[in-house]
């Protein structure tokens, strides 16, 4: 069948493999590219861009109003899921040969490894990554560039759990005294998760999870879902979910504390990436370049809680800085490899 | 299959014989709409990954658990449905339409209104009610009682909630039936039992009952199959509490990495349930018609309830209370407070939620637009089609029109999850990509459409009695003209009930829809769908309030069209 089948993708893959050979001599990331009145003055003609994305709604959306407050003329529409629905549905959508894309951020960075080996992706480079971005959080090749870093953290509900009684490690969360007050994302919807869920199985064994099973928990999808269900008091504690949620919520006053565990908090990496066959290729750069930018990295810090790797940013005070938690590492290769089995295993132990 | 062709009587002169191109015009668009579909789902459900012929995937489904437990659940929780509806409806229905109770119109107008609100948003606004910790129910419970705080009266996210929330919004369904067959008794035998000395309640054991048995039959089967196929409500409600049914299963099997062959064999079982129901449904009512049409009919009687008119007032009330009132009050009451589950107060009361929607939010004008459009456009062709097929069925009008007459009737046995799955697969691929485009999901919209309207159709031609239009004829007009001046006017109002009928109906699918959105066709429902994955009940309040005002702007606005004057609303 001509979907985004396993085999497809196999078949892709080994093409790309074989191609390879011949790549590997110029594989090197394409010069630097500013944004330039010509760049500007075509983006604008095209007037649009579109942005899937697994960031939480109303961060993405702040972002998205930001670059049109920049940019006026230009357009953004956020197309916003979960990045296990946000791989799914661009698969689906090639598959039919459909273009919507221009743009695109993830939580589940395996997927750029997919997106790169498939040669879907443009090699473009934004001047802030060329000059200020680690090596390791750009792809030697140019194609992609960690757009935003976060953790996968516990958190408890602060009316509902004294801060003494609150749990501390991952472990602690299977005390039966938590039994049916437990909320936690799915790994089949969430990059978060599906990354955290790889880190986690790794690190602690899926020992970990059977056990977590038996404790009834309530089964969101989002991993900024748990926050809001912690907020509304709908549960006292969460398993996972994103920290720069819990950010948000207690910066607006919302009763939510941050736990980050004693074994270590996964890591997660979001890049951004622009597609070969945008349908607004230069308001697709322009976005990309403008993702990049200090203003919008600082944005993405004060507004959306998340942790920014461009040096001119400032880590916000009040925050436990990045460098002092102790962090699970990231291994998209090896979740790329793996998150078919992971999900299954997820499934079957959960349920759903 | 063979079909009968009946002898038209003497065959009319001097025209030009339409009738094979019609036939074979609409013959080959039904195909499409449902043949083509059915046929790419039973090859996908018996084919491995690289096309070979295989069992395995039935084979899955039936020693699997993860297949077994949600078929055990889906029919557990249609079956208990279909019974709580037919015991809420069947006594509202009477009460309305056979006895002096006060406020009969209000509540027809208000089962409406909770026929027009989907069942997920239904689904969603009961989260904001019965979550068992941040719930609005729970908390006054807590706040009355002084009950401790993780102690709850409800909890929705269960089996029986997902049972609750789906029969609230089917129940509709069961009472508009059992109401207008009991409309439709004649007062005269109720009249001849009390002559012959029947008391009241002898009369209603007897002759009321009896003859509204048949809709009863009908509405528990109807109950069964909404319950039994309906996506959103569990997709929000059960998986949160880590169960799937049937419907759930087969949308989680095309999360990535998708497998479209279990899909397809896990919609086989949803698809030969439905047939085999509404089969048995015919074997039953065709031997039970009663014509109770037919001759002058006296109006029905109203049984006097006396001071109990007033219980049976509040019984109505209480009942409305769940699909209608409380839902309404908690969507209205997240649509202002900061926090969706905390009650309005001055210091909490926010405008950030609409404003997030109408001025953040960059898929609202989109899904607005896409929504407004498939509505208009699914309606109108749906009516269109449905008024050809009724017209050249009940008149005979063409050879072979009872095949034409099967076919519009087919889909009824097919569930939108299933039918999504199925155009999914036709038209996700070369040679026809209608995927990604408004043409596949208003293809889905037709269809699902095209049975319920082409009865109620069917139904209004066949009480327009041929004689008018003959009397036409013979004066001298043409066919053409005899079916604008004589038989239009008269099939006006069911006309407008149908267009309605569709358009509410677009509006609130969400099973057929959310297996063929793309980012570019994404519609309202499968919007709210998104939202309430990531959480964010104050934009699906507004949302859902919005395609609330929608809805009724539009129906009312139908019901004025000039020309069109004097159409009443009518229960859809």
């Amino acid at each position: 069948m001509r979907q985004f089948s396993r085999r497809d993708v196999l078949r892709a893959s080994t093409a790309i493999a074989a191609s390879g050979a011949f790549a590997s001599v110029t594989s090197a990331a394409p010069p630097a590219s500013a944004v330039t009145p010509e760049l500007i003055a075509a983006a604008k003609k095209e007037g649009k861009v579109v942005y899937y994305t697994s960031i939480d709604l109303p961060v993405a959306e702040r972002i998205a109003k930001a670059f049109e407050a920049t940019y006026p003329g230009i357009a953004v529409r956020v197309e916003r899921t979960g990045a296990e629905r946000v791989f799914q549905r661009i698969g689906q959508e090639y598959a039919s040969r459909i273009h919507s894309v221009d743009v695109v951020n993830s939580s589940d960075a395996a997927h750029f490894v997919v997106w790169k080996r498939e040669g879907m992706l443009e090699r473009y480079v934004p001047e802030d990554v060329a000059k200020y971005y680690p090596a390791e959080h750009k792809d030697p090749d140019g194609t992609f560039a960690s757009f935003r870093v976060w953790l996968c953290v516990i958190g408890y509900n602060t009316t509902m759990v004294k801060a003494e009684e609150a749990p501390t490690s991952y472990a602690d969360l299977l005390d039966p005294k938590w039994t049916g007050k437990i909320v936690k994302a799915h790994p089949s919807y969430s990059g978060t998760i599906m990354t955290a869920t790889f880190q986690m199985a790794r690190d602690l064994g899926w020992d970990y999870f059977e056990k977590l099973a038996k404790q009834k928990v309530m089964q969101v999808q989002s991993s900024a879902d748990p926050p809001k269900k912690l907020a509304l008091g709908e549960r006292a504690v969460m398993a996972d979910g994103n920290e720069y949620n819990m950010f948000i919520e207690k910066e607006r006053g919302t009763p939510v504390e941050i736990v980050y565990a004693s074994e270590g908090s996964p890591l997660i990496v979001g890049p951004n990436a622009l597609f070969k066959n945008a349908p607004n290729p230069n308001a697709g750069r322009l976005f990309q370049s403008f993702c990049f930018s200090p203003q919008a990295q600082q944005l993405s810090i004060d507004a959306g809680g998340l942790r920014s790797l461009h040096p001119q940013t400032k880590e916000k005070p009040g925050r436990k800085p990045f460098a002092d938690i102790k962090k699970m590492k990231d291994d998209p290769a090896e979740v790329e490899r793996t998150s078919a089995d992971v999900k299954a295993h997820y499934s079957r132990l959960f349920g759903v | 299959m063979s079909i009968a062709l009946p002898a038209l009587g003497a065959p009319r002169t001097q025209r030009i014989d339409l009738s094979s191109p019609i036939l074979i015009l609409f013959a080959a668009f039904l195909c499409v709409l449902i043949l083509l579909p059915m046929s790419w789902l039973i090859y996908f459900s018996l084919v491995d990954r690289n096309g070979a012929f295989t069992l395995d995937n039935f084979k899955t489904l039936v020693t699997d658990s993860a297949f077994l437990d949600p078929l055990t659940t889906t029919l557990i929780l249609a079956t208990s449905s279909s019974i709580i509806c037919c015991a809420f409806a069947a006594p509202m229905g009477w009460l309305v339409a056979r006895t002096d109770m006060p406020l009969r119109r209000t509540v027809r107008a208000l089962v409406t209104a909770s026929f027009v609100t989907p069942p997920f948003l239904g689904a969603i606004a009961w989260e904001l009610l019965a979550a068992p910790n941040s719930g609005l129910l729970n908390k006054i419970y807590r706040a009355t009682t002084g009950a401790p705080p993780d102690e709850h009266l409800f909890n929705i996210y269960s089996l029986a909630g997902v049972i609750f929330v789906i029969s609230a919004y089917t129940f509709p369904y069961v009472f508009v039936l059992i109401a207008n067959a009991l409309d439709r008794i004649p007062g005269d035998l109720e009249d001849a039992s009390s002559i012959l000395g029947g008391g009241t309640w002898t009369t209603a054991r007897r002759i009321t009952i009896p003859l509204a048995l048949p809709a009863l039959l009908a509405g528990a089967l109807v109950a069964f199959l909404q319950a039994m196929t309906l996506f959103g409500s569990p997709a929000i409600l059960a998986i949160p509490a880590g169960f799937h049914t049937m419907t759930t299963k087969i949308w989680s099997l095309f999360n990535y990495p998708p497998k479209p062959e279990l899909a397809a064999a896990a919609s086989v079982p949803l698809l030969v349930l439905t047939v085999a129901l509404l089969r048995a449904e015919n074997l039953i009512l065709g031997r039970r018609g009663y014509s109770v049409v037919g001759g002058k009919q006296g109006n029905p009687r109203l049984v006097r309830l006396g001071a109990l008119k007033w219980a049976a007032l509040a019984f109505v009330f209480l009942v409305l209370m769940c699909p209608v009132f409380l839902p309404y009050g908690a969507l209205l009451n997240a649509t202002f407070s900061r926090v969706a589950t905390s009650f309005v107060t001055f210091d909490n009361f926010t405008l950030h939620n609409i404003h997030f929607v109408f001025f953040e939010l960059s898929a609202t004008q989109l899904a607005v637009k896409n929504t407004f459009l498939l509505g208009v456009a699914s309606a109108t062709i749906g009516t269109i089609m449905a008024l050809v097929i009724a017209y050249l069925t009940t008149r005979r009008a063409i050879r072979g029109y009872r095949a034409l007459g099967f076919l519009a009737t087919a889909p009824v046995a097919i569930p939108g999850i299933v039918l999504g799955v199925g155009l999914f697969l036709s038209y996700a691929r070369p040679p026809f990509v209608l995927y990604g485009t408004l043409w596949i999901l208003l293809l889905a919209f037709v269809t699902i459409a095209l049975p319920a309207a082409y009865q109620q159709l069917q139904s209004a031609f066949r009480s327009v009695h041929t004689d008018l239009e003959d009397a036409s004829r013979i004066l001298g007009s043409t066919r053409l003209r005899t079916l604008r001046d004589i038989t239009a006017p008269l099939l006006r109002t069911s006309v407008i009930a149908t267009w309605c009928f569709i358009f509410v109906g677009v509006i609130r699918e969400l099973s057929a829809a959310i297996m063929l959105f793309t980012s570019e066709t994404k519609v309202i429902s499968v919007l709210i769908f998104d939202l309430n994955e990531s959480g964010d009940l104050g934009a699906i309040s507004v949302l859902g309030l919005i395609m609330l005002v929608i809805t009724f702007a539009v129906v009312i606005a139908v019901n004025r069209i000039p020309g069109f004057g004097e159409a009443r609303l009518r229960n859809a």
